[in-house]
């Protein structure tokens, strides 16, 4: 009920926002920290929740953008059907990968090498074959209208975003208050207790990755509709992946609005640095790694759960 | 006499050179209360480990409710109403002991609130709840052994398999258990589980099983009343050393 209604003030006051404003700094400014929260909640879905932690879900995120420009390009589908098609795409690698990497019990590092390896294997796949455009990229022609999910200002997808990551939170709520999340959470704490207690946790991760892929595929259709292009490395690339799981892991993994506070704060972060260093180009990675290694060392709860690893810093300095 | 609830036939099963459990055999009958003892290393958990699905056997058969469930997953047989308990606990330590409860109460229970109000019920049984809204990791010794115990009983399931239960707690701890062991098996309100325990402490044992097997380097060696196998001289040597029995009467003879 109150995750409901901080839901609910959320959509209101970013939905108000993106509105009001009217410069194109400000309706970007929004629309790139959304796209950040879609890719950083879809990941926590996964990591957070079930303990999976994916170094590549760019690949999910490339499958949902190629089947999106493939469908439009190649099958002259309709670009709503097309993001429809493309949720579905992402969610079948999910399931594939997640199968095979779940069946044989892969966890920890070796679920991260193993998304990252099949997501370099998709970004070869997809330079050497025509149809994906190969090293060229697929451009998709610019149209705009809703009825073709393209805009004519940031507004406009701003508004479809919300939309997008509105209904990730949801989804997130429903993880934290439901028996499949009980049950999900329980196989991330402690996988032979949860086997003792009647859950199958083959079927409950996987389910888990089927429902991050496809909003990481999302995520790639509205990607492809902003920007009107992909190529192999945008697709697959790991900055996605990194993206991703960087802002769940600052904002807080496994938590409601961990991802939209380290999504927002990252995104933050590399604005500033950015327009204050521009002049060193790669800066704002290592501003990055630095970032990371502070909150991983001294809040391994993230922004979210600051106030819980102060406390327990504090405590720990008193004992010691 | 009635249809075991649990039956094992011919259990065998070998780590390499090392044959953990050989050749056991044995029947729990319905609404019992029993325990398998044995000396560190006998067998014992890989013994309930084959019972519940964690581990094939390489030889032999388990019969649960009539069944056959040898090779079944734990969470099958989890479903199908045998539950087991770990010795070294297992808690979701990032959860509260009110949720790590509702995870085993989900079992039978989709909705969240529900599931919630059962783990509630279930805590006051084993006696945590004033501890519900602790996070498990918060908790003693004594209350993580209460919620593995707390997990199990909410699957409702009609087989429990405890494993040490009462190991590392102290004597008052001892003596608080040993009460909400027995009053699973005998409160009418969840008529007919049947506990099979491992335990250590011969006090509990004494006290609550009705019948004890006795498992030495993975065999069966010895079954019965609890006094008969304490007399039992092979029991003795298992534990204490080859000759001792001997030594041991003649010492108290007159």
């Amino acid at each position: 009920m109150k995750d409901a209604a901080a839901i609910a003030l959320f959509v209101l006051a970013v939905g108000a926002a993106a509105l009001a404003f009217d410069s194109g700094v400000a309706l970007n400014f929004i629309m790139m920290a959304l796209y950040a929260t879609l890719l950083a909640q879809a990941w926590n879905m996964l990591g957070g929740y079930g303990g999976q932690f994916s170094f590549g879900h760019a690949l999910f995120f490339g499958s949902g953008a190629y089947v999106q420009a493939m469908a439009q390009l190649h099958g002259g589908i309709h670009a709503w059907a097309a993001l429809g098609l493309a949720v579905g795409a992402a969610a079948a690698v999910g399931a594939l990968v997640g199968a095979l990497a779940f069946r044989y019990g892969l966890k920890g590092s070796y679920f991260a090498l193993i998304t990252l390896a099949f997501a370099e294997v998709f970004r070869i796949l997809a330079l050497s074959v025509p149809f994906t455009g190969a090293g060229v990229g697929l451009m998709l022609p610019l149209r705009a209208a809703a009825s073709n999910l393209q805009f004519d200002s940031p507004r406009g997808y701003a508004l479809l975003l919300l939309g997008m990551v509105t209904l990730a939170l949801a989804v997130t709520a429903w993880l934290r208050h439901s028996r499949f999340g009980a049950q999900l959470q329980a196989v991330r704490d402690n996988e032979d207790a949860a086997r003792a207690l009647g859950i199958d946790p083959l079927r409950t991760k996987l389910s888990a990755c089927v429902l991050s892929a496809a909003f990481m595929g999302a995520a790639g259709a509205i990607y492809l509709q902003m920007f009107q292009y992909i190529d192999p490395a945008i697709a697959f690339g790991p900055t996605t992946s990194v993206e991703a799981l960087l802002g769940a892991i600052v904002g807080g993994m496994g938590t409601l609005w961990g991802p939209v506070l380290g999504a927002l704060a990252l995104h933050v972060l590399s604005d500033l640095t950015r327009n204050l260093f521009g002049a060193l180009p790669g800066i704002n990675m290592v501003i990055y790694g630095l970032v990371l290694v502070v909150i991983v060392t001294f809040m391994p709860r993230g922004i979210a759960g600051i106030g819980r690893s102060v406390r327990s810093l504090w405590q720990g300095g008193r004992r010691g | 006499m009635a249809e075991p609830l649990l039956e094992v036939r011919g259990l065998s099963i070998a780590f390499g050179g090392l044959r953990a459990v050989q050749n056991v055999s044995f029947r729990v009958p319905r609404g019992s209360l029993t325990a398998l003892i044995g000396p560190n290393g006998a067998g014992k958990t890989t013994l309930f480990a084959l019972v519940s699905g964690f581990l094939r056997p390489d030889h032999g058969q388990v019969f649960f409710d009539g069944r056959d469930i040898t090779g079944h997953p734990p969470h099958l047989n989890a479903r199908a109403g045998m539950t087991r308990t770990f010795q070294i606990v297992q808690p979701f330590a990032l959860q509260t002991v009110r949720e790590n409860i509702a995870v085993g109460a989900h079992l039978h229970i989709a909705g969240r609130a529900a599931a919630l109000a059962e783990a509630e019920r279930v805590a006051e049984r084993v006696g945590l709840a004033s501890q519900l809204d602790k996070p498990a990791a918060d908790l003693t010794v004594a209350g993580r052994k209460r919620l593995e115990l707390a997990r199990a009983l909410a699957t409702r399931a009609r087989l429990l398999l405890l494993d040490e239960v009462l190991a590392g707690l102290n004597p008052q701890e001892i003596g608080e258990m040993i009460p909400v062991v027995r009053a699973i098996v005998e409160d009418g309100a969840d008529s007919g589980v049947t506990v099979l325990m491992i335990e250590h402490v011969m006090q509990a044992v004494m006290n609550l099983a009705a019948h004890v097997w006795v498992l030495a380097q993975g065999q069966l060696i010895a079954e019965g009343s609890p006094a008969e196998v304490t007399r039992n001289p092979a029991v003795i040597e298992a534990y204490l050393g080859p000759g001792t029995a001997e030594r041991l009467r003649k010492a108290h003879a007159p």
